[in-house]
């Protein structure tokens, strides 16, 4: 069974004046089947985590571990990192020009499965998917999230989700800037890859609203980076009604 | 006035459109057009059609020192039939008819030349396959004349080869009949040291129509001079560039469309991509629409793909108008970085390094390549840009 394991995780960005930490020990277990949702106020390091599991170079890790059942995440490439069953959904998914999503969707495929799909099955594969997630199959021929709406990125991350299988996605944010019913097909999803039991998901969020569709659980409160308290589905509610004032260093409490 | 900068600082493009009483695309050359290599002066580099290149490269192609050897290049042409291939003398007056040299290396290739090739496509006659020449460097020192002319309403397509290593300074002319078709494929693919510096000039006829396809790989430094001229109105040219610069590779294509004609065309196209260090393009695309020509349609871009640091492009869209009627003309250059953020984003999905520049750089030359038209120069093209890729990343 698929275990990422952090351990004590310290990361810093170069800013300005000097490095500056931004996660300051964060400890967090993610089995297979599970999912884990991390919620907190913007600027407390949610998505400094999600890149940093996923390798960005703008993140330096100064301490602590990453293992993928017992392999050590931080030495691997950020290719290696996907292969071996990494997936980030980003919150701000990028750009590329010149690059087709049916290109770009078989060359990633082939790369994580270690070989090509065989043709036939994969554009029903990727036709089907497509359909699930309500995407317009003209969507193929585009470039790489050139021109997408918000929401259209937000389907094209989950896409990916489905057609790479990952053993641990990483959801950052993948309902800020959805409306109710892109909401309810991003969710959709993710559930469908969460109901194979084959992935670890850390959903990452600001907001309970996507916990209606997807029950956590755990979930456990990120604040000045690192975890402040960890729960079941039902500390959700909690922050629902309180907010996060009480973790917020220097907050009023509600 | 253009600019020249280091990637990553920003873009390298500089560009104008100027509305001029008179052509300033003449008055920047340091001496007016000629045949005879007497008339211009040993260039210092800081003239504005030389201040880009590295003068000490070019093996004395620019100050008269270079003297043709034995072994220069080796000239074949496979001509189907229905084409007239020749070897003539400097006499021929059939040379020259199509442009005259407009900086040294031209004049001093003109000046220096001993035979040239004269190949002739007859009025009419209209060819199912290509004419071959292939340019073989061997070593040696060469200066070079080509004419490729067809008659009227005839239709052909050459591809220019240059392989090998060699200095070869040289003038191809291009003439077109009226309503002749003429697509010409000029491949460098040298090896890495030679240099190359060329002229070619097409002149086109009554409502032809004139496709260059220039593609630029190899070689240390290649300088190429595709110009074009309307002996009547209707001609249409199409000229398409593509290029590869690696590190250490001066590679630099200076574009002249001259609308001296009423109701002519133009569509230039150039797109190249640049990895390692010292890996320098320069594009200049001068598009003149002298006062008589009315009802001209042009159109000029120029876009750079730099893959990694240590690259420098330069490209200069120049578009100069004298005459308010025209159907249109516009200009557009760019220079874009493989930024790590994309690069992050396709190797966050398994994709390896190499594999995801590749993804993006046939991307950024796809549509260009498509527009060549010809199935197996495409083929050739993409395999050397995979090539390409491999071998130095
Ligand atoms: N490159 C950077 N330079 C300086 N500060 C940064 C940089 N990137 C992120 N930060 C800071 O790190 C903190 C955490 O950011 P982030 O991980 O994006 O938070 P979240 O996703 O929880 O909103 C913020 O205060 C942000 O301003
Ligand atoms: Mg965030």
């Amino acid at each position: 069974m698929a275990t990422l394991e952090i351990h004590d995780l310290h990361v810093s960005v170069e800013a300005e004046n000097g490095p500056r930490e931004i996660l300051k020990g964060v400890d967090l277990t993610i089995k297979q089947g599970e999912t884990h949702a991390v919620m907190g106020p913007n600027g407390s390091g949610k998505s400094t985590l999600a890149y940093s599991l996923a390798g960005h170079p703008k993140y330096t890790v100064t301490g602590g571990t990453v293992t993928l059942d017992g392999e050590d995440v931080l030495e691997m490439s950020v290719d290696e990192r996907a292969r071996a069953g990494v997936f980030l959904a980003m919150q701000y998914p990028v750009e590329v020009p010149g690059v087709s999503v049916s290109n770009f969707l078989r060359t990633s495929a082939t790369a994580v499965r270690g070989e090509a799909p065989k043709l036939r099955t994969w554009v029903k594969e990727v036709k089907s998917a497509m359909e699930q997630l309500q995407m317009d199959p003209a969507f193929a021929e585009r470039n790489v999230n050139e021109g997408f709406s918000g929401g259209e990125k937000k389907r094209h991350e989950i896409l990916q989700l489905e057609l790479l299988k990952p053993k641990i996605a990483i959801l950052d944010e993948t309902d800020s800037g959805l409306d109710v019913d892109a909401l309810r097909i991003v969710s959709e999803g993710v559930n469908r890859v969460r109901g194979t039991g084959e992935v670890g998901t850390l959903l990452i969020t600001h907001y309970t609203r996507i916990l209606r569709y997807i029950k956590p659980d755990f979930v456990h409160v990120f604040a000045n980076g690192r975890i402040a308290e960890s729960g079941g589905a039902e500390l959700a509610d909690v922050l629902e009604n309180e907010g996060y004032d009480k973790y917020v260093k220097g907050g009023a409490s509600a | 006035m253009a600019e020249a900068q280091n990637i990553p600082a920003g873009s390298t493009t500089a560009g104008s459109i100027a509305v001029a009483a008179e052509s300033t695309v003449a008055t920047r050359m340091s001496a007016p057009p000629s045949f005879d290599v007497a008339d211009f002066p040993v260039p210092h580099g800081r003239e504005e059609e030389w201040r880009f290149t590295p003068l000490a490269r070019l093996r004395g192609l620019h100050d008269g020192t270079a003297v043709a050897s034995g072994e220069g290049v080796k000239v074949e042409v496979e001509a189907p039939e229905g084409v007239t291939v020749e070897t003539v003398g400097r006499d021929d007056e059939r040379l020259g008819k199509a442009g005259t040299p407009v900086d040294r290396v031209a004049a001093q290739a003109y000046s220096s030349f001993e035979k040239a090739s004269v190949v002739t496509v007859a009025k009419e006659t209209v060819l199912t396959e290509p004419i071959r020449i292939s340019v073989h460097g061997q070593g040696g020192v060469a200066f070079g004349h080509q004419v490729i002319e067809l008659g009227a309403f005839a239709e052909a397509v050459v591809v220019l080869d240059h392989t090998g290593d060699a200095v070869l300074a040289a003038n191809v002319d291009y003439v077109l009949g009226d309503g002749a078709k003429l697509t010409v494929v000029s491949v460098q693919d040298w090896d890495g040291k030679a240099v190359h510096v060329a002229q070619h000039n097409a002149l086109v006829g009554r409502d032809a129509s004139f496709k260059s396809v220039v593609v630029t790989f190899g070689g240390d430094v290649v300088r190429l001079h595709p110009r074009v001229r309307y002996a009547a109105p209707g001609g249409e040219a199409e000229l398409f560039g593509l290029y590869f610069t690696d590190a250490g590779q001066h590679q630099e294509h200076r574009l002249l469309v001259d609308h001296n004609t009423p109701h002519c065309k133009s569509n230039v196209a150039y797109k190249g991509a640049l990895q390692g260090q010292d890996a320098h393009a320069v594009w200049i695309g001068d598009v003149l629409i002298q006062a008589a020509a009315e009802g001209t349609d042009t159109y000029e871009l120029n876009r750079n793909l730099v893959l990694t640091d240590g690259a420098r492009v330069d490209s200069v869209p120049n578009l100069e108008i004298e005459t308010g009627e025209i159907a249109g003309a516009g200009h557009a250059s760019a220079t874009g970085r493989f930024d790590d953020e994309q690069l992050f984003y396709l190797m966050a999905r398994g994709i390896p390094e190499t594999e995801a520049r590749r993804l993006v750089v046939r991307g950024f030359f796809a549509e260009l390549v498509q527009q060549i038209g010809l199935p197996d120069v495409q083929e050739r093209l993409l395999a050397k840009i995979e090539a390409e890729l491999e071998a130095s990343v």
